[in-house]
């Protein structure tokens, strides 16, 4: 009897002590759609039930400007969250903003948990540290450009379905071929500047701007209208002249373009697997971006795009251990390995990439590897650790409108090239001014 | 219809039926779109004939959300997007009706000026001044609550415009009757004015009905939890932004059923509607 | 436009505005005189370093050849969305008053499409045209026209323009029905008695009763063909091909939600707002003449 009525009581007395316990909340504000939001708020809740001393609350806050507008007006009325999902090209707004964010490395150091920066894939952590080698903020989801080939198409055109073009020599003979036997639409690409300006720069070890893409100081410049620039650029007007090259808009329209069997060849992302293997009812391979022979040094390794995260500033210290803990959950392989095969964004530690490996996962999915193998295939140069240019959103519009001319045969490439230079290049000042 | 002239009644129903067709097509298309599977949304060209799967897309969109679930349930968004459009809309046909009433029946020093300030309203979007309206809105601690969520989209120019021009029909020898008769302005606007706008009211209603249900952006950035979230963030939340594939079969049946209290709404108040804005040039 | 018969009172007119005021003044004013501030200065995106600059934002804009180009497209997209969006839903409503048999059938789904909200009209729209999927791309490309309005501004501008005035036809039209329905059968009747033909009662009786609709429409719709329909050109072009359909609200909302370039988008709104008021006030002066109330 009274046996029972202490354990009711230790019971209600457990009852209670949780219940006191406070739990510090971490407020994650992200951009995250569909699926890949319920993927996430499943890492939110796996850290959540991994401890008890804080809680991790994601929450849905648009698509990354109305995300980061509101963070912006968060912050301005002293309510940001603590962490925010930025895009890559806000990531020389987030940098600039030295009172509003904590760099990913104090966070973690001033908590003390372990950080190995060295364990990171240097492309993809490249990207997001500064020239003194200090993350600034957490690579979360990152993917990179990827060149797919419709097998059934080449193989009806006579080109060997396994062979895929590697140098754009090889893109111009196959796809002319392809045109020859009665193919609409030959080569097709998402994300024209990522591709074409920012990928095929680094693909090449050649820069996109000066004081190494920006990341060393405000004061860089463009330069995306050099020799090799207008020739590849005026590689894929004279293409589009001919109808080898079909422009399928600014994001990845592209995509739908290749899996829906109307594209023999497609250049973007590398989250298209996903879509390309449940729609596409041809075969297909995915393989490194093409490159011109007659670089020294091509081919390099590409760059990532995606988000990272960020930690706002002015939050209590006991709050930003919760971050660091977090971080340093995400950062276990299993947890990484788990969110790399269910999403297709690339690992972000040789470890996550090496335990998948051993998991015999990209034997049954083969293709699901290569844009580490890509992003991997050299150590980074200045050219090639990513870019960082301010106002890039308005920098990456202007490129593409300037494309965009020379596509519809309105500019030639020397021209539209040198426009996109001067008009990024007004942008990039402005910038500066704001930030000095 | 005055004479029967059979070619020109022939003519107004090919019209009609023309017009009929390019308006209400999209709307089929939702409504196909949310009968058929993902993938056959997705072949060239998407069958126009609905398909077999009306009940289960409809089964999933109000229980779960996309395929793994979404943290809001759908019934949480729409209570949210009811009080949302039902304050909005009452708020503002309260305060436009009587702040219209003062702009046309009294004369008053800066009468012109205070309904060009709420003219003026109309003309500068609010993306452009919506960081400064939050920090606002978060001075007042109205952050996260409906009263944030409403209470600033009350000030409408489009209602007090209505009014005014509907104010300025009403016969002079009504206002005049009623002067005779010694009854003082609020008299006269509750026991004749009000009563003739009952059917402008109901017109602004529906309108500013779904003006509120249809709110995207500002809930958007004023709320901080999930369960805050109205029924249109739902929908766009399914729409995929970048790689991964979007459930389009999904995101129409889900379109479809935010669409259904709005145009319950159109539909129901039809007879008052058409009605009230008869009376509004007599 | 006057009354003859006013009410006089010291307070009440006062009180009877005030709410509105209140929070005009609170929840627009304040902000917008703050958002107008922004537009003298350049800062960070935080507003952790603000700088005044004067009037620099704006001689910066006026040197932008681009943005000069999108007055020339805004002006042309303005006045077909709000001409087309007038003259459809007027003709449409003239005949749903006309007939008799499935009157209501017609109204209620010319009216429906007003319940969609704007953020998902536009992913419709955008699914609709889109390039290889899209269903009337489909349509388009059978009749053998080169469909591409990826790289063809001329029907980018068309798409876009499309999707706009589809949006607001519900919303005119039953402005104009209930317009109609209030108009004395009895006048109309007089007036084929004397002989005037259909046409020709339009033209003298029910276009003149019409007035006062038409000039709220015309005013509403203008302001909407120049501030709502950043949605429309978001989802479909965002702007292009090469800014072809960059209307000058689009700049504004990309730069200062987009971008979060809060200086140069408060710049461009200031300019837009001007616009807007003279417009306003040129309806109110010279068109309001002619509304027959």
């Amino acid at each position: 009897m009274r046996f029972k009525h202490l354990t009711l009581v230790l019971a209600a007395a457990g009852l209670f002590s949780t219940g006191a316990h406070a739990q510090t909340e971490i407020q994650w504000w992200h951009s995250m759609t569909g699926a890949l939001g319920d993927k996430l708020n499943e890492l939110a809740t796996g850290f959540n039930n991994s401890q008890k001393d804080y809680k991790v609350v994601p929450v849905y806050k648009g698509t990354y400007p109305e995300s980061l507008t509101g963070a912006i007006a968060a912050f301005r009325a002293g309510n940001a969250p603590h962490i925010l999902q930025v895009f890559e090209v806000g990531t020389a707004t987030m940098m600039a903003a030295k009172g509003a964010i904590v760099p990913v490395a104090k966070v973690m150091n001033d908590a003390g948990e372990p950080f190995e920066p060295k364990s990171y894939l240097p492309s993809v952590a490249g990207y997001y540290t500064n020239t003194k080698g200090e993350m600034l903020s957490y690579p979360f989801n990152s993917s990179t450009v990827l060149f797919y080939v419709n097998k059934d198409m080449f193989k009806k055109a006579g080109l060997d379905p396994n062979k895929a073009p590697k140098t754009w020599k090889e893109v111009v003979a196959a796809a002319d071929k392809l045109k020859a036997s009665g193919q609409a639409c030959v080569y097709t690409t998402g994300w024209p500047s990522w591709m074409h300006i920012e990928n095929f720069s680094a693909w090449h070890n050649v820069p996109i701007g000066t004081r190494e893409n920006g990341m060393a100081g405000l004061d860089t410049v463009y330069t995306i209208n050099t020799p090799l620039h207008v020739k590849h650029i005026s590689m894929l007007g004279e293409m589009a002249k001919k109808g080898t090259f079909t422009y399928a808009g600014r994001t990845n329209q592209a995509e739908a373009k290749f899996y829906s069997g109307e594209c023999a060849m497609m250049s973007s992302s590398s989250g298209a697997q996903a879509n390309i293997r449940r729609n596409a009812k041809f075969e297909w391979s995915v393989n490194f971006i093409p490159y011109h022979d007659d670089v020294k040094g091509a081919p390099q390794n590409s760059i990532i795009g995606g988000a990272s995260l960020w930690v706002m500033g002015g939050k209590k210290p006991a709050e930003y251990k919760g971050v660091a803990k977090f971080f340093a959950y995400l950062s276990k392989p299993a947890v990484q390995m788990d969110w790399h095969t269910a999403t297709g964004y690339v690992p972000i530690t040789m470890q996550a990439y090496e335990v998948t490996r051993a998991s015999g996962f990209y034997d049954k999915n083969p293709g699901a590897d290569m844009a580490v193998k890509q992003l991997t295939n050299k150590a980074p140069t200045a050219n090639s650790k990513g870019l960082r240019f301010g106002n890039f959103v308005q920098g990456r519009e202007v490129i593409e409108e300037e494309m965009e001319a020379v596509f519809a045969g309105k500019k030639d490439a020397k021209t539209a090239l040198d426009d996109a230079n001067r008009r990024g290049n007004d942008i990039l000042r402005k910038f500066e001014a704001a930030n000095k | 219809m005055v004479e029967n002239r059979p070619w020109l009644t022939f003519l107004a129903h090919a019209v009609l039926i023309t017009g009929v067709a390019i308006v209400a097509f999209p709307l089929y298309v939702t409504f196909v779109a949310s009968t058929l599977t993902a993938e056959q949304i997705l072949t060239v060209p998407m069958p126009l004939l609905p398909g077999s799967h009306l009940m289960e897309n409809y089964a999933q969109a109000l229980s779960s959300g996309s395929t793994m679930g979404a943290s809001a349930p759908v019934g949480r968004m729409m209570l949210n997007s009811l009080v949302m459009a039902l304050a909005i809309a009452i708020g503002k046909i309260a305060i436009s009706v009587i702040a219209s009433f003062a702009i046309v029946y009294f004369r008053f020093p800066l009468r012109n000026f205070f309904f060009w300030m709420i003219f003026v309203t109309l003309m500068l979007p609010v993306e452009v001044r919506i960081i400064p309206t939050y920090q606002v809105v978060s001075d007042f601690g109205m952050v996260n609550s409906y009263m944030g969520l409403t209470i600033p989209l009350i000030a409408s120019a489009t209602a007090t415009f209505l009014f005014r021009q509907f104010f300025l029909t009403i016969p002079e020898e009504l206002a005049e009757a009623s002067r005779i008769d010694g009854a003082g302005p609020m008299r006269f606007f509750f026991d004749v004015v009000l009563p003739l706008s009952k059917t402008t009211i109901a017109a602004l209603f529906v309108i500013q009905f779904i003006y509120g249900w249809n709110q995207y952006l500002w809930p958007l950035l004023i709320t901080t939890q999930e369960n805050m979230y109205t029924t249109v963030i739902g929908i766009k939340r399914m729409i995929m932004t970048g790689d991964a594939a979007t459930e389009w079969n999904l995101v129409m049946a889900t379109a479809m059923l935010a669409m259904l209290p709005p145009a319950l709404v159109v539909v129901l108040m039809q007879k008052w509607f058409v009605k009230g804005l008869v009376e509004t040039e007599k | 436009m006057e009354k003859r018969v006013v009410f006089r009172s010291a307070w009440l007119p006062y009180a009877l505005v005030a709410p509105q005021i209140v929070i005009t003044v609170l929840f627009f004013f304040w902000p917008a005189v703050q958002a107008i501030w922004y537009s003298f200065q350049v800062q960070d995106a935080f507003g952790l370093k603000t700088e005044f600059v004067g009037l620099r934002n704006f001689s910066e804009l006026f040197h932008d050849s681009h943005y000069l180009d999108s007055f020339r497209i805004t002006a042309f997209f303005s006045s077909i969305v709000a001409a087309a969006g007038i003259a459809i839903s007027l003709l449409l409503a003239t005949f749903a008053d006309r007939v008799v048999r499935g009157a209501l059938a017609y109204k209620t789904l010319l009216i429906w499409p007003y319940a969609v909200a704007p953020a998902i009209a536009g992913a419709l729209w955008a699914f609709l045209f889109a390039p290889s999927v899209g269903i009337l791309s489909y349509f388009l490309r059978k009749t053998g026209y080169h469909w591409d309005w990826v790289l063809n501004g001329d029907q980018a501008m068309f798409l876009v323009i499309v999707a706009a005035v589809w949006k607001q036809i519900s919303y005119n039209f039953l402005f104009f029905l209930a317009g109609l329905q209030s108009i004395p059968k009895s006048l109309i009747e007089a007036a084929a008695i004397d002989g005037a033909g259909p046409a020709r009662r339009f033209w003298t009786i029910v276009f003149p009763l019409l007035s006062p609709t038409t000039f709220f429409l015309l005013v509403v719709n203008i302001v909407y063909a120049f501030f709502d329909t950043f949605g429309v050109i978001d989802s479909i072009t965002q702007g292009g091909p090469a800014g072809a359909t960059q209307i000058l609200v689009y700049k504004v909302y990309y730069d200062g939600v987009k971008a979060a370039d809060l200086g140069g988008s408060s710049a461009q709104s200031v300019v837009l707002m001007a616009i807007v008021i003279a417009l306003t006030v040129v309806q109110f002066r010279f068109v309001e003449r002619k509304v027959n109330y």
